[in-house]
């Protein structure tokens, strides 16, 4: 059994929803508070969607500097799994664990829907049990969604096959009716150049039993239980 | 001694708020605008015996760090 640490910031509000996926699925997770110095014991880490800080000023720019993100950071610099998940994944990028910026979405509206996510990269840890050639129907929730980087940040991400997940339409196709928010190359989740660390605006631990309409998000989750099996196969041997 | 920090959306940055805007403001009838670009307005209450050029070396840094994102904006500080 795997133990995840889920982080709380004031105003976090998936985190329940995250530590309900985790467990449903059979493993391990528990609360970490934003003012905590330490991760415990943990082998992954879920960095919840929500408002964190009322999203002032900035959407994770307020979570960033909060005492937890540090212990994160060396927890990412020593190789351990982050998952950030909407205002999480807005969290990781602010912090400089993921590249690039979300910005407004490109027609200013909230979006509360389900989307289709083509998985680009399957060789990850975030994505290893992804059965090929599935499309991902899980939900979006964001106003600030639309994932922005410089020419040369997209080319390096190409290059080091860190974009994860494209929004798609329902035949897999990338196209921009099914992108919702504007992101650059429906660019949906990215990882680090190390693999170690991604974010995404979907919300797979929202779509992880049939009763909430798709239980797709759950092979992101597997992905990495499996990918925490092997490394853990790997150091015992 | 006040600060004045303006921080605008980079221009490769798609400004879905400011087009909406402009949008509107020629919908009223307003001519010649050629962009509008919507940003923030900080204002920081400095001390009245503060030492200016090392409040701008740090609020440079503070506007770099964490009042303004450099991947999608630009700032422009003032000390008056």
């Amino acid at each position: 059994m795997m133990n995840f640490a889920v982080l709380q910031f004031p105003a976090s509000n998936c985190d329940q929803d995250a530590i309900h996926a985790v467990r449903l699925l059979g493993h391990s997770a528990r609360y970490v508070w934003h003012k905590e110095h330490s991760l415990g014991d943990a082998e992954a880490v879920i960095v919840p969607g929500g408002f964190s800080y009322g999203d002032y000023l900035r959407c994770g720019a307020i979570a960033r500097f909060s005492p937890v993100m540090q212990a994160v950071k060396q927890f990412a610099d020593n190789g351990g799994l982050v998952l950030g998940i909407c205002n999480g994944f807005q969290v990781l990028t602010e912090a400089g664990l993921l590249p690039g910026a979300l910005v407004r979405n490109r027609d200013l509206q909230f979006h509360c829907e389900h989307i289709f996510l083509k998985t680009v990269a399957p060789d990850s840890p975030f994505t290893g049990r992804i059965p090929p050639g599935k499309l991902l129907r899980v939900p979006i929730a964001h106003g600030e969604g639309c994932y922005f980087a410089d020419e040369e940040t997209l080319a390096r991400l190409k290059a080091k096959n860190q974009v994860l997940w494209h929004y798609c339409d329902a035949t897999g196709s990338q196209t921009d009716p099914s992108n919702p928010n504007g992101s650059l190359r429906n660019i949906a989740g990215i990882c680090n150049e190390r693999r170690n660390v991604a974010g995404l605006m979907p919300h797979p631990e929202r779509a992880c039993e049939p009763a909430l309409g798709s239980d797709d998000g759950k092979w992101i989750f597997e992905s990495m239980f499996a990918a925490l099996k092997n490394k853990s196969v790997a150091a015992a041997a | 001694m006040k600060a004045k920090i303006i921080v605008t959306p980079k221009k490769a940055v798609v400004d879905p708020q400011g087009k909406t805007v402009q949008n509107a403001l020629e919908q009223m009838g307003y001519k010649g605008i050629n962009a509008v670009h919507v940003g923030k307005y900080i204002e920081i209450d400095l001390a009245p015996d503060a030492d200016k050029p090392a409040a701008q070396r740090a609020l440079n840094d503070a506007a770099h760090k964490f009042l303004s994102n450099p991947i999608i904006e630009d700032y422009k500080l003032e000390i008056e």
